[in-house]
């Protein structure tokens, strides 16, 4: 039992160095950050503009509603992209940085290696994905008295487990791939997203892609996401939302530590973790 | 005499793709066999491609083998990886840091995988970098604003932090200038000294290999040929010198490079 206890503390110790290290990195690049977000406050609003523009081209819609339908997509878009940027990263910065061997032969368990990356990108993720509602609702001078940010929030973290989960099936990408295998994390996202509903009502898609966005944890985030934000929805009339997440969640997690094992496995039979590839 | 490693038939194997002959499977490491005992250093030369980098990294459960056995401490590399990171850690000829942290950062990083909190290595971290020669005043900088020198000593010193039990060299002085250099094998010589550490050191560096090990051994296109006291090597292959006994025993001078397409092919086991 003490044994176990220590070794659980050891590993604890090491997924608190990867969020740590994450610390480090993020202050190192703080100015490069700050460029990025530029850049997703001005794709986020070329998505939010679509509201007017439909209403300037003679739709009628409820362009107040729609607008914040569109940034609630573009939020979770780049609140995902950052989550599977993250864990990507943590192959695929290592592998640049030229530690990745280090690392892989260090005595702590794959699940708290990308643990830390995964809590270190919920946290980071959240921080930019609210500043990026605030700053593009004040932009549009969006009024959301009903809204209920706290359950909006809570969907969000429960979704964020089976967000890592399949960003740790995208991180195994650049160990067998080096030079391609980050990138392919960018078309896990928009497969993801594009059955989901990100910026449009799920009954649009085709049956097959429907049937995807039943199984997509994304669906459910987005769906209850928007109703604690447009209508107000209190966390207990959210339940259907939630435990999808949940048993999506619970099974993503174990599927991406195997197949992160597999794709480790791999690598080490092939000798694909040296720096060069 | 306790046997800190164990190694037994050992091979490794890459698929090499080539126009001209298609896939094929190239010997990295073809039936290596040797012990080294606890608080033992051995050196094993080779000339690059000849699998020195594959065996320390089969070592360090960074490959997995196709054949034989490798252990350590009784651990086996490939079924027990867990166990064999606790007791072994290596220095490479890449430093290999995050180059925007700093030395005190990244030797922080690398010891909270072996379960050491902020508090542990307050002290230890400053303690270790100084034991190294590292400047005090340049722990905060940045590892990209740090000489190759500089950068090998931080290696040395995370490899230190983590105690370990076996340490693997692999080519560790490689590129360095001929002042560092010989701090490094000062800091090797400590080492041991001080912890009881069983080193395996893999070099192009005959003198090195001749002062720090106790016994050298010589590996040639993944085969083991020889692994015996210097001056046993000697005996054995009626040579004056180190670089004479290598030559007999491969055939090639050991700056010599092997044939143009055999380096090409084995370039990636350096």
């Amino acid at each position: 039992m003490r044994t176990m206890a220590v070794s659980l503390r050891h590993e604890l110790i090491g997924l608190a160095g990867v969020v740590e290290r994450n610390v480090y990195l993020t202050r190192r690049y703080l100015v490069w950050d700050l460029a990025f977000f530029v850049w997703t406050v001005a794709n986020t609003l070329t998505i939010v503009f679509i509201a007017e523009g439909i209403e300037a081209t003679g739709g009628e819609i409820d362009v107040g509603r729609v607008t914040t339908q569109l940034l609630i997509g573009a939020v979770v878009w780049a609140y995902l992209g950052i989550i599977f940027e993250f864990i990507t990263e943590t192959v695929a910065w290592e592998r640049w940085e030229g530690t990745i061997e280090y690392t892989f032969m260090a005595p702590l368990s794959r699940a708290m290696h990308l643990g830390g990356s995964g809590v270190f990108a919920v946290l980071y993720g959240l921080v930019r994905a609210i500043l990026l509602f605030a700053v593009v609702a004040l932009f549009f001078g969006l009024s959301m008295p009903e809204a209920n940010f706290l359950a909006a929030l809570v969907i969000l973290l429960v979704a964020s487990v089976a967000f890592f989960g399949i960003g740790m099936m995208t991180a195994v990408l650049p160990l067998i791939s080096p030079e391609k295998g980050a990138q392919l994390g960018f078309v896990a996202q928009g497969m993801l997203l594009v059955v989901s509903g990100v910026y449009y009502p799920v009954s649009v898609l085709p049956g097959w892609m429907q049937w995807l966005a039943t199984i997509s944890p994304a669906t459910y985030a987005l769906e209850g996401i928007r109703a604690a934000i447009l209508d107000g929805a209190p966390l207990t009339a959210l339940w259907g939302d939630v435990w999808p997440l949940l048993l999506i969640g619970a099974a993503c997690i174990p599927l991406g530590l195997w197949v992160f094992s597999r794709g480790e496995r791999y690598a080490k039979k092939h000798g694909k973790l040296k720096r060069s590839g | 005499m306790t046997e800190a490693v164990n190694v037994r038939e050992l091979r490794k194997e890459f698929t090499r793709k080539d126009r001209k002959t298609g896939r094929r499977r190239v010997p990295a490491l073809d039936g290596v066999s040797f012990t080294i005992a606890r608080g033992e250093c051995v050196a094993i030369l080779g000339q690059n491609g000849s699998g020195k980098s594959t065996l320390v990294r089969l070592l360090s459960t960074l490959l997995l083998g196709d054949g034989g056995t490798a252990e350590v401490f009784g651990h086996d590399v490939f079924r027990e990886p867990r166990a064999v990171q606790r007791l072994v850690t290596r220095v490479s000829v890449d430093a290999s840091f995050f180059k925007k942290m700093s030395a005190a950062e990244n030797l922080g990083y690398a010891s909270r995988f072996y379960g050491m909190t902020h508090a542990q290595t307050k002290e230890s971290i400053p303690a270790i970098l100084e034991r190294v020669g590292f400047p005090a005043d340049r722990r905060g900088e940045p590892m990209e604003n740090l000489s190759r020198g500089m950068q090998q000593k931080v290696a040395l010193a995370r490899a230190l932090l983590t105690s370990p039990v076996v340490l693997l060299l692999d080519e560790p002085t490689t590129g360095l200038d001929p002042r560092s250099k010989l701090e490094v094998q000062q800091f090797v010589r400590e080492i041991r000294a001080r912890h009881d550490a069983t080193i395996l050191l893999c070099t192009h560096d005959l003198a090195e290999a001749e002062s720090l090990a106790e016994r050298v051994g010589i590996l040639d296109r993944g085969r083991l040929l020889a692994l015996e006291t210097v001056p046993e090597l000697l005996a054995r292959y009626a040579a004056a010198t180190l670089e004479e006994a290598f030559f007999a025993a491969t055939g090639r001078g050991f700056e010599d490079e092997v044939d143009e397409e055999d380096a090409r092919q084995r370039e990636v086991f350096a």
